[in-house]
């Protein structure tokens, strides 16, 4: 049983240990075990760049601009998301007071559109900020190109690598 | 003009020894390099990863790209060294690792050229001798370093060899008892002709007291104290970078395969195996590349051991490693060598 000592503190009495014990036996048996079980088991190492993440639906990588069913580019321009962005990667041209007929009933369509992946921190609030839910974050996390100038990206390319997203709204068809 | 007319002559003569020299040195290194990446591939299997796999078929080019890069990396000397020392250590280290490889016989014969550098008859006291100068190497670091943490290393390596050296030649002694004899090519003869004949059967515990102490011989975990990478921060070699410290490294796994081949010799019967006429001296040439094959294979088998038994076992405290040494193992070893004596005295 164990005794308390003066001030009641509890002693705990160590077991001698058996000549097992003492000669390393069971430490150099168990040390097999459990490194022989290990060396046989699946190895948990994923190859990256042949096996990737399965990511989540709502994973936030890069932000491309998307358009709609019809073909139509959803941005109008109205830099929201230029202001929102914390580090400034986003860099918008708006078309000026000059009418492009192909708009339709839409007022403005941006002449260009500059992200800086460089700068982009893929916090999200162009994306929550949008009014018109032209630009999301989508699956790229690993941009890489051969210089700096390569990772800003203009319009052309975002709008190619966000491609097309389903709006079943369309609140600018029937205005 | 003269002594490079001596010299000349001298290999003119000796020139399948300097062959010999040359193949095992290089196929030492090889070895070197190949015992690292089996480390790190083993090790990332004993923790569930995969490791270096990248670089040629299952990453076998991997020693390559590691070797490229120790020379490409700045040969850094930090100014508070002992300039002269620090330089001089991983050459002392290396040394001797080398030297040690001079005296195992790794075959019978090739042709008509016996397979060993150096047939001596002192045989393991050269091995033991030799391979106690390494502790200079790390000694030299750790003072030329001139900071704490390898300072503290060296003076563990110092303390841990010294004790080691002693405890592993008394623990040797019983195997020489037996067989009558210190030359190593003679001691594999002995043990040629059949398993029972081999000395970890004959002399059980001198065996076991090898297995225990190669490991301090080659301070590698459970005894790795002079490293002790949480502890002293890679202790003797800090201060060290790009190839010098590649250096001490591969004098580290030289020693691994040199204690592996010393213990394959005396414990497990050497080039020799009792069957398929690998017992005595090869009488062609596919025989003694076999028995070569054979010496190669059973010292990986003692390699594997050391490598593995690093990702098993914790390291000892400092006062356990030499109460370990002096308390323990040292009297068992004296009883060995009593109780072996006796026997070979009163059993002829």
């Amino acid at each position: 049983m164990n005794e308390t000592n003066k001030k009641g503190y509890k002693i705990m009495n160590r077991p001698a240990a058996s000549p097992a014990v003492s000669c390393y036996f069971t430490a150099v048996t168990g040390g097999i075990r459990v490194t022989l079980s290990h060396f046989l088991r699946k190895k948990i190492t994923m190859q990256y760049p042949e096996q990737k993440w399965q990511l989540p639906e709502n994973y936030r990588g890069a932000p491309y601009l998307v358009k709609d069913q019809d073909g139509r580019v959803k941005c109008v321009s109205c830099q929201l998301c230029e202001f929102v962005c914390p580090p400034k990667a986003i860099r918008i041209t708006p078309p000026g007071p000059d009418k492009n007929p192909e708009t339709g009933n839409v007022e403005k369509r941006p002449k260009e559109f500059h992200i800086n992946m460089l700068r982009c921190i893929y916090c999200g609030l162009c994306q929550e900020v949008c009014p018109e839910e032209a630009i999301f974050l989508m699956n790229d996390y690993a941009l890489t190109a051969k210089n700096r100038s390569e990772l800003i990206y203009n319009k052309d390319k975002l709008l190619e690598l966000g491609g097309i997203k389903f709006d079943n709204i369309q609140k600018w068809k029937n205005k | 003009m003269s002594w490079t007319h001596n010299i000349l002559l001298l290999l003119q003569q000796n020139w399948p020894g300097l062959l010999k020299l040359i193949v095992a040195v290089s196929v030492l290194l090889f070895f070197v390099a190949y015992i690292v990446l089996l480390e790190r591939r083993l090790s990332a299997f004993i923790q569930d990863r995969l490791g270096p796999n990248r670089v040629g078929p299952f990453g076998l080019f991997q020693p390559l790209a590691d070797a490229v890069k120790a020379f490409l990396k700045e040969d850094y000397t930090p100014g508070h060294t002992k300039k002269l020392y620090f330089t001089v250590a991983p050459i002392v280290a290396m040394v001797p690792a080398i030297m040690g490889l001079g005296i195992i016989p790794f075959g019978s014969v090739l042709g008509n050229e016996p397979m060993v550098i150096a047939d001596l008859d002192v045989g393991i006291l050269y091995s033991f001798g030799i391979s106690s100068l390494g502790v200079y190497g790390i000694l030299l670091a750790g003072y030329g370093s001139n900071s704490k943490y390898p300072l503290l290393g060296a003076l563990r390596s110092g303390a841990q060899l010294i004790s080691y050296e002693v405890v592993m030649v008394l623990a040797v002694i019983p195997v020489f008892l037996i067989s009558g004899d210190l030359n190593l090519s003679k001691l594999v003869a002995n043990q040629a002709n059949s398993v029972s004949e081999w000395m970890f059967i004959k002399a059980p515990l001198s065996f076991l007291l090898f297995v225990i102490l190669m490991f301090a011989e080659t301070n590698r975990l459970p005894f790795d104290l002079p490293e002790a990478e949480n502890e002293l921060v890679g202790g003797y070699n800090t201060e060290y970078s790009s190839i010098r410290f590649a250096l001490f490294f591969m004098a580290e796994y030289a020693h691994i395969i040199l204690v592996s081949a010393i213990g394959a010799t005396l414990f497990l019967g050497g080039w020799s195996l009792p069957w398929f006429g690998l017992n005595k001296t090869a009488d062609s040439l596919y025989l003694g590349l076999a028995q070569i094959g054979v010496f190669i294979l059973k010292t990986f088998l003692f390699a594997w051991v050391i490598v593995w038994t690093r990702w098993m076992l914790p390291r000892f405290r400092i006062d356990q490693l030499m109460s370990l040494a002096w308390k323990k193992i040292m009297p068992i070893a004296l009883l060995n060598i009593f109780i072996t004596a006796t026997w070979i005295w009163l059993v002829p």
